[in-house]
């Protein structure tokens, strides 16, 4: 089964092309069933191999399917690399996305047919390149799926392409991605001059032979590639932009799948972060500062969407946190939890603003829990996950990144649970917003609202039942030793130590308690504060800078986009007067010239005679005086 | 008589033929002032030949005869020359009623 591995990305592509060549002549239906089919075979297929990899002592298997780059002395063959790590990421990919095609086909229902079908082959197009991406057996495929995912964000942020301001937000993600690709390929350029190779196998192994310089800068810039896929500060500000994007999409892209990429890739390159100690720590203070911004931006945003993207950024963060206080099987445990209750959560917000007819403002929604159970339950239960109450999934996966970030420096667990606070309550806020309290819409709205059809809360339901259960896949050893699956199975992968530092039980038991109860606390105070009367009145002080963002954005404007804008201006006035003042002045100057020179073309022959003889009495007195 | 005497009144006549051609606009004098020009090199031609045969003819008999044979030539391709030269000066008055060469400029178009 594990050699036809392939097959995983090449229905999705399959679908792609079905769906992309013919958009005009399928019916709905049918571009419905290729675009999820394809995605749920592959799933399947994923089980298949799963079913494989999970045997204990299963070593990682490299499918080589042709050579794909082959100069002098570096060798880059098209392989997949199967091991625990890529086929639990084949699992998520392939699992949630099928759930959420699935919910599309619902949720596009009123774009006409061939909007519909480009809609479902963009998707196709990106499941096929995130396979690649997990599936790279070195650095250049896994960089030909980052490339890909990048460009179908692009693409589905767009997709209502005939809204400008759309069209700009997709181009900021791009443009954005694309300053963090740059590092990533100075990196996979240093791969290939330090070790001459990009294979996985190969640049792992040979990591202890490099001096620590050439690894910090190669895993530094790795990293930079990760800030901009992964919405890290400095290159966060796209992915609240991307939101543009339908619903299904922010949950698909831009929370469940591509932006945890960053995390895959240095999870899958730890032998060279743990080799690189000021990488750890910029990675783990780069985290954590967008984990604590984006949450205090998520307080104020009133736009239920803008929230959950805020709520991303910020818990990406906390992976990357994970990641460098060296708690990698931490890290992408939260990927998992977090592709779950994430979801769950957009596509629940997607199922509201579907009941409100396009209306995303959370201040004029309000009392929804009454006419819309389905979507309440689950969201409430994602809500509980995400806020980190035992025992749903994201108490689990938080906890252990917070232990191992207490066991590396108190003030990254100090830091840490107070963004669980704050996550707690801005999430509760959304909630008690959301579906608490009485209606704050038109009569037009009121009337309208209506449970989804079953398309939409089937994936609701069994996201909700997996981010409250998910957790017990890597139990603590506080409640039972020996009892952390996930640990087990990643640790071929990822190494016996990559949980982190060790703490005492005693601590490690203290610290779940403060979290608990810090998050608990949260909850209440948002419940308290928003489920009756919520507070509709524009911020003031404080609350105005975290309503704007810091004005990050305003910030960027002013530094780079501003300075670059008069750069460019200043450029086209010289391309426009000095350029091409040069150019038009050489023919002006030929022009001018040569009009002259015309009139000695009198047709006088006697004119001509003249000149004769005078360049003969030159050429004479030339002769005359040189030489002799 | 000294050669110098010869080259002065060659260089003499060719002037007096440039500067004629340059000057007049009568076809048929700025002709006469060719055959001026070329009668200059003629002469020059005959005397540079004398004085070489005068040097040499001792030792070697048919010194200085190529130039008298240029000479032959000159005359002979000059007077072809004249013969066309007249019956294009003749078609040109036919054609333009005038034999003034300022009045040919179509050679600007």
């Amino acid at each position: 089964m594990i050699q036809q591995v392939w097959l995983v990305p090449v229905l999705p592509l399959v679908g792609f092309l079905i769906n992309g060549l013919f958009r005009n002549f399928l019916p709905k239906s049918l571009v419905g069933i290729i675009g999820s089919g394809t995605v749920l075979i592959s799933f399947i297929l994923s089980l298949l191999i799963f079913g494989e990899v999970r045997h204990e002592g299963f070593q990682p298997v490299v499918v080589n399917l042709f050579d794909f780059i082959s100069v002098d002395k570096l060798h880059i063959s098209f392989a997949f690399q199967v091991d625990q790590l890529s086929t639990l990421f084949l699992l998520i990919i392939t699992g949630v996305g099928f759930l959420i095609h699935l919910y599309s086909t619902s949720y596009m229902h009123e774009e006409d047919g061939p909007q519909y079908a480009r809609y479902f082959a963009y998707l196709n197009l990106f499941v096929f390149s995130m396979l690649l991406l997990v599936l790279g057996a070195n650095f250049v495929i896994l960089f030909i799926g980052w490339e890909g995912v990048g460009l179908c964000s692009y693409l589905l942020i767009g997709y209502w392409f005939k809204n400008v301001d759309y069209g700009y937000a997709a181009r900021k993600a791009f443009i954005m991605n694309r300053i963090g690709d740059v590092g990533f390929l100075i990196a996979m350029f240093l791969m290939i001059t330090k070790f001459g190779s990009v294979d996985f196998a190969d640049v792992f192994g040979k990591a202890g032979s490099v001096s620590t310089g050439a690894i910090t800068a190669i895993t530094l810039l790795l990293f930079v590639g990760a800030t901009g896929k992964s919405a890290q500060i400095p290159l966060y500000t796209w992915l609240p932009d991307a939101m543009a994007g339908p619903t299904p999409v922010s949950a698909l892209i831009h929370a469940a799948t591509m932006v945890t990429a960053g995390i895959y890739m240095i999870a899958r390159s730890h032998v060279l972060y743990d080799l690189a100690p000021l990488t750890q720590n910029v990675v783990a203070v780069i985290g954590l500062a967008t984990a604590l911004l984006a949450a205090t931006i998520a307080l104020k945003q009133n736009d239920i969407k803008k929230v959950l993207a805020y709520s991303t950024v910020s818990q990406l963060g906390y992976m990357f946190l994970g990641l460098g206080v060296g708690a990698y099987d931490g890290a992408v445990f939260h990927v998992l939890t977090h592709a779950f209750f994430k979801a769950l959560l957009f596509l629940g917000a997607g199922s509201v603003i579907h009941a409100m007819g396009g209306e995303q403002d959370m201040r004029k929604m309000g009392g929804l829990s009454k006419k819309m159970a389905i979507t309440h339950a689950t969201f409430l239960i994602g809500c509980i996950a995400i806020a980190g109450i035992p025992p749903f999934s994201g108490f689990f996966s938080k906890d252990e990144i917070l232990a191992a970030a207490y066991g590396k420096n108190p003030v990254y667990y100090v830091i840490g649970v107070f963004t669980a606070l704050l996550t707690a309550f801005y999430m509760f806020r959304l909630y008690a917003m959301t579906f608490r309290g009485h209606f704050r819409g038109t009569h037009e709205q009121e009337h309208h609202l209506h449970e989804s059809p079953a398309a939409i809360t089937i994936p609701l339901v069994v996201l909700a039942v997996l981010a409250a259960t998910a957790g017990f896949l890597g139990i603590p050893p506080v409640f039972a030793a020996d009892a952390h699956w996930l640990g087990k199975y990643l640790a071929p992968v990822l190494g016996e130590a990559a949980h982190g530092p060790e703490l005492e039980k005693g601590i490690e038991g203290m610290l779940m308690v403060v979290s608990v109860v810090l998050a608990a606390i949260g909850v209440v105070v948002a419940w308290a504060r928003f489920s009756k009367k919520p507070d509709l009145a524009e911020p003031t002080g404080f609350g105005k800078i975290l309503a704007n963002k810091w004005y990050v954005d305003e910030f960027y404007n002013a530094i780079i986009v501003r300075p670059l804008d008069l750069l460019a201006q200043f450029l086209v006035f010289f391309d426009k007067n000095i350029i091409d003042g040069i150019v038009n002045g050489v023919g002006r100057l030929v022009q001018y010239t040569s009009r002259q020179l015309r009139l000695l073309q009198s047709g006088q022959v006697g004119g001509y005679v003249l000149l004769m003889v005078v360049g003969i009495l030159v050429l004479f007195l030339v002769e005359l005086f040189t030489k002799h | 008589m000294p050669i110098n005497n010869y080259i002065f009144l060659a260089v003499a006549l060719f002037c007096i033929g440039v500067a004629g051609v340059l000057t007049r606009r009568n076809a048929i004098i700025i002709f006469m002032c060719i055959e001026l020009m070329l009668n200059a090199v003629n002469l020059l031609l005959v005397a540079f030949s004398k004085m070489h045969h005068l040097a040499l003819g001792k030792t070697v008999p048919t010194a200085g005869i190529d130039g008298q044979l240029f000479v032959f030539f000159i005359m002979v391709v000059a007077a072809a020359e004249v013969s066309v030269g007249l019956a294009v000066i003749v078609m040109m008055y036919r054609n333009t009623h005038s034999i003034d060469v300022n009045f040919l400029n179509r050679l600007k178009h």
